[in-house]
């Protein structure tokens, strides 16, 4: 084991992982975080805390995530290169391990224009392929990136994303490997629609022995409404929502589209489940944090394996 | 070439307000390039700024000079003679131009008529796009000749991010991906092996956050 994190020895034991996420607040409210983690307790192994998701200043991850871990669940720190320098990530991370916090997720970021800002400097002194490695570098070699020792090194499991759907197609492979190169441990992918894109994907990516490197979270959001779908199709850069997911949708009345939503992400997930290299699931249940107990129990992943 | 684009006439009729003279000075060099402050536009702001005086019943005396490079203190010295003839200069060159003309009449106050933009390339008649950010520490040979530092919105030196689609950026379907155009390009080099070369974190000393830059040549230096 690299680390303690609770993601790791799921994935070690050769279970699927289960992961969820949770949006912080947009004001000082602890109580908001704690209900949004309290959900998800005993039906996932890790809670991803978003850093300024979509550009748009909210609680900050690293308070979240110190939130929850004193709740004895287990956060996942996200952090996006785009609002701190190194030295600033770089020191969160020592403060993160230091409040038991054992898993991050390195990404870039959305850019600023998508958020409450537009006019912020975009730092992305890093991006998020040179945020793994200084990460890795922490932990395995105790230096910081600037080459100095670390007094007690942060040991982190090292998450990053994957978009397989965005272009050009013929890199997105190519950049998993870029990835598992700098050092990452997991991967959690954009939201899957394409089943069938995905597997074009993952096929490459065990071409290259990739998905034995790292392990593969497939990425699920389960849609809402036909609206939703409809708006994820059209105005999400880097979706790729499939007519059929639309016409599903929309082929059963308002009332009903939710249930036929979670329906649809549980017969994702039993397909998925069969795909070699697939090792878990990230659910992502945008402000519907409340539906992925049943998902994840309609997925057949309860109960959740003991770390 | 460095471009610049004019402010909007009323902005500068309020830096200029207090002045019934002014020096209008043009530079021969990027700024006319780019149609944005050369002997032409000189005299085109020129009028604009008369008329607009002239409807609020106030004249506006304009001295038009268009130097050969405003950044050069060589040129900048043959204001001598007309300085007196302006309460205030008022500049169309780049901010390189209008810091130079304050730096050599310091009496005098300086405004500028045009915001200066990046240093880029005409993409076609009437069209400049951002080319370079000057970082000190050029990588377009490892990148096939485009920069992403300039062309990617997120500066990523190991892009593209999740956010591109069909070769546009995620910020916006008319800007290029760098990355997608990096890529194409490195194939068309059948340099495509190179992309898996980790870039390292940069070192931005060499640009701007080292500091405000200077070369000195001591084989030139006098």
């Amino acid at each position: 084991m690299k680390t303690e994190s609770r993601l790791e020895k799921v994935l070690a034991s050769g279970n699927l992982a289960v992961t969820s996420e949770c949006g912080p607040p947009r004001g000082s409210v602890p109580e908001k975080v704690k209900e949004k983690a309290e959900m998800l307790r005993g039906v996932v192994d890790g809670i991803n805390v978003t850093d300024n998701q979509t550009a748009v200043v909210r609680m900050s991850s690293l308070s979240a995530c110190i939130l929850i871990a004193q709740m004895g669940l287990d956060p996942i720190l996200q952090m996006v290169t785009r609002d701190r320098n190194r030295l600033a990530m770089q020191s969160d991370i020592l403060g993160a391990y230091a409040h038991g916090i054992h898993t991050m997720l390195c990404l870039s970021g959305d850019h600023p224009q998508f958020g409450d800002h537009p006019m912020a400097a975009n730092v992305y002194d890093l991006d998020s392929i040179q945020l793994i490695q200084t990460v890795r570098t922490m932990r395995d070699e105790g230096k910081f990136q600037g080459g100095d020792d670390i007094l007690n090194p942060p040991k982190m499991f090292i998450g990053a994303a994957a978009n397989p759907f965005a272009d050009p197609f013929e890199l997105r492979v190519a950049r998993l490997a870029k990835k598992a190169k700098a050092g990452v441990d997991f991967i959690q992918t954009q939201c899957i629609y394409n089943l069938d894109k995905f597997e074009t994907w993952m096929s490459g990516v065990r071409d290259r022995g990739l998905h034995e490197q790292v392990s593969i979270l497939a990425g699920i959001t389960p849609m809402k409404s036909a609206g939703m779908a409809k708006y994820m199709k059209n105005r999400v850069p880097g979706m790729d929502v499939p007519d059929e997911v639309v016409k599903r949708l929309s082929g059963v009345p308002k009332e009903k589209q939710a249930e036929e939503g979670i329906k649809m992400a549980v017969e994702d997930m039993q397909r998925l489940k069969e795909m070699e290299g697939v090792r878990g699931f990230h659910i992502m249940a945008i402000e519907w944090e409340q539906k992925v107990p049943e998902i994840v129990e309609r997925a057949g992943l309860l109960p959740r394996p003991e770390a | 070439m460095i471009t610049a684009e004019r402010k909007p006439l009323e902005e500068i009729l309020t830096l200029i307000e207090p002045c019934d003279r002014i020096l209008l000075v043009g530079c021969n060099e990027c700024v006319t390039v780019c149609a944005a402050g050369g002997r032409k536009e000189v005299a085109l702001l020129s009028s604009a700024l008369q008329m607009a005086r002239m409807k609020e019943g106030r004249t506006l005396d304009v001295t038009e000079l268009t130097l050969e490079r405003q950044c050069d203190p060589e040129y900048v010295e043959e204001l001598v003679t007309s300085i007196d003839r302006g309460d205030a200069v008022l500049s169309m060159a780049c901010g390189c131009g209008v810091q130079e003309v304050a730096r050599r009449f310091k009496e005098k106050p300086v405004f500028p008529a045009v915001n200066t933009k990046f240093m880029g390339a005409s993409e076609r008649q009437g069209v400049w796009a951002e080319r370079c950010q000057g970082c000190g520490d050029c990588l377009l040979g490892l990148t096939g000749g485009i920069c992403p530092i300039a062309r990617c919105s997120k500066r990523l030196l190991n892009g593209p991010c999740g956010g591109s689609s069909s070769g546009k950026c995620e910020i916006n379907p008319d800007v290029d991906c760098a990355w997608q155009l990096i890529w194409d390009r490195l194939k068309a080099l059948g340099l495509e092996s190179r992309y898996e070369d980790i870039a390292p974190p940069k070192d931005w000393r060499t640009s701007r956050d080292g500091g405000p830059r200077r070369i000195i040549r001591e084989d030139l230096a006098s």
